[in-house]
């Protein structure tokens, strides 16, 4: 695995925002179809780091590569041409809009020419509909309204739409984070998906049920820090689960935790003898 | 795997509202005002008229709001082209062609500005143009008393005779085919043998041509996407490659284009500019676009349905000039046919949006 040059790299990447330290020294690889999962508690610099890796921040330090070559991106538009594209948790999708005009949107198929180009509504139906179905999502109309669909298969369209649109790096900030567990399923069986054609995909959630099946790769973050990435032979769930959680909170929740439950007993132990004395004392009265 | 039958397909459409109102009200008029002449050819075309001036400006501010945004200047805009176009001709001799194009300058200046305005302030467009609705009415009555010392400017009709230019925006088309229908005995003539309807007033080609444009640009093109895609939501527009600032830009340049065409059709007609003319058009065009179907926040809405809504607008209009009722009874019902219109379009809209 280590002899692959890996689809997109950061080496030693920082930013900082003024005085904040965001992001220090962060170096992560991916390869093609591989699924790196990106965990963190709120503040750790998920959100920073994939805003980096989409070009909506540029590294104050360090290099970025991108299948082996070095890339700046000034903008989004910029990443999104290289081939990395990002579903952020807004999706930017239109419900209100059909399935077909938010698949193309911005990237509509003409035919005709000069002032009569159109949109080629027959070809972004059919692709539409087949991309759809690609994810065993069965789509009566694709000229229905987006906001028809359920959460999950709103996430799947987009997550279909950037791979349409020959994304090679893929990443998804918490794709399953608002779905019911059903729904998270079909877009974790999507993401698979991605991976088997080759994509490196990016990750980030806080579910580790939802992280454990798909993921190759773990990478930990913590205060703008990395603290390491770990293949997922080398680690169980519940170390997963564990670092996910803030190993060292839990157990110091867990000692507080085993010290209530002490002190609970011991209370009900005292409240016990003291009923059982008021009973013998009932007794010895009668 | 079934299809969606065509009946329910029709109702998600936004016009679906217009439509049955517009059959509505004229099922009504043709009771009411039978044999009164509304529905004579000479009547037909007094409705179709007062709609089609509605109709231009309500088309423009149509794909406006479904770009999510509105115009209050274009009533402002249609007195200040008006008086762009009478005083250099009247006034200074120029030929009529270039009074016009002067006017569309400024109108494209105008719209340019208040796309910019919105764009880089982020202030909501209601109130930008909120200011440009006073601006505009006031440079019209200062720019002509300051010119002219009056705040009419007649005598434009010598100029159009032989005006390529002015030709677009005056007369009528097929009067050739209407003279000849009333020599088959078709339409009724006057005395003079002449039928009393002599064409088509260009008025309304232009409505029905501007009407099938936007609609064509909103179904079928990309930049009809965009529109429905920056009113809809202008970031996800603009993270998946919309260039949303530069589609609202050319949307407000574009209604006050409309009215600039709705002033030099009015000019042309009565020969004459007034500073006041166009007073609460913007807010007319508005009701219209509303009862066509489209939704106040943006992203939803189409042509056809604004056009009905002129269409409503002008059968009310002239129904109750024609059925005698007193016509301060108008206001009222546009009052109601707007609630209504609203409240239909809401219900309908949470319609289309439930589930398969």
């Amino acid at each position: 695995m280590s002899e692959r040059t890996p689809m997109i790299e950061m080496r030693s990447v920082s930013k900082h925002f003024g005085s904040v330290i965001a992001l220090s020294d962060i170096s992560m690889k991916v390869c093609s179809g591989e699924v790196m999962c990106l965990l963190g508690d709120n503040g750790a610099g998920k959100s920073t780091l994939i805003k980096t890796l989409s070009g909506v921040h540029s590294p104050s330090q360090g290099e970025m590569y991108l299948d082996g070559k070095p890339v700046h991106f000034k903008s989004p538009a910029y990443a999104l041409d290289a081939g990395i594209a990002t579903v952020f948790q807004d999706l930017a999708m239109i419900p209100l809009m059909s399935i077909t005009r938010n698949f193309f949107m911005g990237r509509e198929p003409t035919v005709g020419w000069g002032p009569f180009k159109r949109i080629d509504w027959k070809y972004a139906d059919r692709v539409a509909k087949e991309e759809m179905a690609k994810i065993g999502i069965d789509v009566r109309d694709p000229s229905q309204a987006v906001g028809t669909l359920s959460g999950g298969e709103r996430q799947c369209v987009a997550i279909a739409r950037a791979v349409y649109f020959g994304a090679k790096v893929l990443i998804l900030d918490e794709p399953t984070s608002a779905l019911g567990v059903k729904q998270a399923s079909v877009v974790l069986r999507y993401i698979a998906k991605a991976k088997a054609d080759g994509l490196a995909v990016i990750f980030i959630t806080h579910n580790v049920h939802h992280a454990y099946p798909v993921a190759d790769a773990f990478t930990l973050l913590s205060r703008g820090g990395s603290l390491g990435t770990f293949r997922k032979a080398d680690i169980t769930r519940e170390e997963v689960l564990n670092m996910m959680a803030g190993g060292a909170e839990l157990e110091s929740l867990d000692a507080e935790l085993a010290e209530f439950q002490r002190s609970d007993t011991e209370r009900k132990a005292s409240r016990e003898s003291a009923v059982s004395r008021k009973e013998t004392s009932s007794a010895s009265g009668k | 795997m079934q299809a969606i039958p065509l009946w329910k397909k029709a109702l998600s459409r936004p016009e679906l509202g217009a439509l049955a109102g517009a059959v509505l009200v004229l099922s009504f008029f043709i009771v009411a005002a039978s044999g009164t002449g509304m529905f004579s050819p000479a009547g037909i075309i007094n409705v179709l008229q007062v709609a089609a001036q509605l109709g231009i400006i309500a088309t423009a501010a149509a794909l406006l709001m479904i770009g999510g945004e509105f115009d209050l200047s274009i009533g402002s805009m249609i007195g200040l082209a008006g008086i762009l176009i009478a005083i250099p001709a009247v006034e200074y001799g120029w030929p009529l062609w270039a009074a016009i194009l002067l006017a569309f300058s400024c109108a494209a200046l105008v719209g340019w500005i208040n796309g910019n305005l919105v764009n880089k302030t982020g202030l909501p467009s209601f109130i930008v143009t909120l200011g440009f609705l006073f601006i505009l009415r006031g440079l019209a009555i200062g720019i002509s008393r300051l010119l002219t010392g009056r705040t009419q400017v007649g005598g434009v009709h010598e100029h159009v005779p032989g005006d390529w230019f002015a030709a677009l925006f005056s007369g009528e088309v097929a009067t050739g085919l209407f003279a000849w229908m009333a020599s088959q005995g078709w339409i009724a003539t006057n005395f003079a043998g002449n039928p009393v309807v002599t064409g088509i007033p260009v008025s309304i080609v232009w409505w029905l041509g501007l009407t099938a444009v936007a609609t064509w640009v909103l179904l079928c093109t990309p930049y009809g996407n965009w529109i429905f895609a920056s009113g809809g939501d202008k970031n996800a527009a603009r993270n998946s490659g919309v260039p949303v600032h530069r589609v609202k830009i050319s949307l407000f340049i574009f209604t006050a284009f409309s009215a600039t065409i709705f002033a030099c059709i009015q000019v042309m007609d009565t020969g004459s500019a007034d500073t006041i003319r166009g007073l609460l058009k913007e807010l007319e065009a508005i009701i219209a676009v509303v009862i066509g179907g489209a939704l106040l926040t943006g992203g939803y809405g189409s042509a056809i349905g604004a056009a009905l809504g002129a269409l409503i607008f002008g059968m009310v209009q002239m129904g109750i000039f024609y059925t005698g009722v007193n016509t301060d009874w108008f206001q009222v019902f546009l009052g109601v046919m707007l609630l209504v219109a609203v409240l239909f379009n809401n219900f309908m809209r949470k319609k289309a949006m439930e589930a398969k």
